[in-house]
């Protein structure tokens, strides 16, 4: 059954705070839908459940690209196209610039948004391994204020998250601080373009005298939602990178992934993948060190 | 629905503008009817196709504010103000965009159903960059898929096509005037 435009509402208040007023009046009654990359489709199929939709499309406040000394505050709406051609993202976030890169193809990223990668809530979302390693906060915005978290806390379940039903994804904050790190992300998928992730996985290191001071590993497609490997990080934290500590980090992965079968993979492939992306990860890390 | 029901809609319906291939044009249609849908069905723009519906495979492409998009994935709504262009906006007085001559001097077309999508991706990225290597075709192609060619022919009349404008930097119509007097000087 295809979609059928007469069966849905759109409209597009045209300011920030007419869509909050809008989400406040009638909470849980309208879908916020940005460059529609992915709620377009399930309408196309006739699989578009909501029915009352509003347009964060053209809403300048959300497609912000925002700089101080201490971080880059990226507005909800800017899409992934504006993350690639951004010089700082580049420079000093060259992860988000990467995984931007990797979303669908350029009419996609043309539209495709930060924040609807991350409230769609796909378990392989491009930008998600990135955002973990780069401690990643987000900001939520309401009729009743605005509120900051971690983004590791963002995502509660299978397409669950922390949004109450009159807020919004406002803003994504990354802190101007990984320029000493070493930093790395791989997504292992079909083909270049247009594949959803098989596995992915994002890292940020420091190594001092050998140790491993600081890490942060962040994974896609290997649970429900992305997630931080926490027990990963802690396995190899402040430990130096003997064959000894990779095989331990390698085990602790496989202790806290997981994985499923589904139409892209298999579960069984996607640990062993997963386990052998994080070793090119400290292999290199311990052959390369930190960036100077 | 009843008759009346969807009469009651209908007169809810917003009056959407926008321009098209440098027209104005409006239209009374359902926001969420795709801009894929609009431009065929209301404004009989059928050089745009439709292949997958979910934004794979590129057929749709047209060019919106400057950018690059998939029609199938964009409701009208979103295109209120916005400039469109189409593959019926590249040939400039019947005479056809250096993309559609190479295209067809390189066998960059066979079926034809990718071949508006190929193009207004190409004149996206010819647009961005005039120069294009090998690997940023590849990339600016990415998007659009084509089960005939193997694609080969299509970067290559990409490739000729940014070659094509190297050589004759300015198509202006001066220059045809030149080359009439050169003739009548004959």
């Amino acid at each position: 059954m295809r979609g059928n435009a007469e069966m849905h509402e759109l409209v597009a208040p045209g300011s920030l705070g007419a869509v909050l007023d809008l989400l406040a009046a009638e909470p849980g009654q309208w879908t916020p839908i940005a460059g529609g990359t992915e709620l377009m489709v399930a309408f196309s199929a006739g699989h578009l459940d909501a029915h009352k939709l509003v347009s964060l499309w053209g809403i300048p406040d959300l497609r912000t690209i925002e700089l101080t000394p201490q971080g880059v505050a990226i507005g909800a709406a800017a899409t992934f196209l504006d993350l690639r051609k951004h010089a700082v993202i580049n420079a000093e976030l060259p992860l988000l610039a990467k995984a931007a890169s990797w979303i669908g193809s350029i009419a996609n990223q043309s539209r495709a948004t930060l924040g609807g990668n991350l409230v769609n809530g796909s378990p392989a979302a491009d930008s998600s391994p990135a955002l973990l390693a780069y401690d990643a906060e987000i900001e939520t915005i309401s009729v009743r204020g605005r509120r900051r978290l971690p983004y590791s806390e963002f995502h509660t379940g299978y397409k669950r998250n922390v949004l109450a039903a009159d807020e919004l994804l406002y803003a994504i904050h990354l802190p101007r601080r990984f320029a000493r790190h070493r930093q790395y992300l791989r997504k292992v998928g079909t083909r270049r373009a247009m594949a959803i992730a098989k596995v992915a996985l994002g890292a940020t290191a420091l190594l001092e005298q050998g140790v491993i001071r600081e890490i942060r590993l962040g994974a896609a497609s290997l649970a429900p939602y992305p997630t931080r490997l926490r027990q990963t990080e802690a396995a190899l934290l402040g430990q130096a990178l003997t064959r000894e500590a990779v095989l331990a980090a390698r085990r602790a992965l496989l202790a806290e992934v997981q994985p499923i079968d589904d139409i892209r993979s298999t579960a069984e492939y996607r640990r062993r993948v997963a386990v052998n992306v994080l070793e090119e990860f400290l292999l290199e890390l311990r052959r390369e060190g930190s960036r100077p | 629905m009843s008759a009346n029901g969807k009469l009651k809609t209908v007169a809810r319906w917003p009056t959407i503008r926008f321009t098209v291939n440098g027209e104005s044009r409006s239209v009374r249609v359902p926001p969420m009817k795709r801009l894929l849908d609009v431009l065929r069905e209301d404004l009989h723009l059928t050089g745009t196709k439709e292949g997958c519906g979910e934004g794979e495979c590129g057929s749709c492409s047209v060019r919106m504010n400057g950018e690059l998009v998939n029609s199938c994935l964009v409701p009208v709504l979103q295109a209120e103000g916005a400039e469109i262009q189409t593959v019926e906006g590249l040939a400039l007085d019947g005479e056809l965009h250096p993309l559609q001559e190479a295209f067809l001097h390189n066998g960059g077309a066979q079926c034809g159903i990718c071949t508006p999508g190929m193009l207004m991706a190409a004149a996206q990225l010819l647009a961005h960059s005039p120069h294009p290597s090998d690997a940023e075709i590849r990339e600016g192609l990415a998007g659009n898929l084509c089960r005939c060619t193997g694609f080969v022919r299509i970067f290559e009349s990409v490739a000729a096509a940014a070659d094509a404008s190297d050589a004759e930097p300015a198509k202006e119509p001066a220059k045809e005037s030149e080359l009439e007097q050169t003739y009548h000087a004959r």
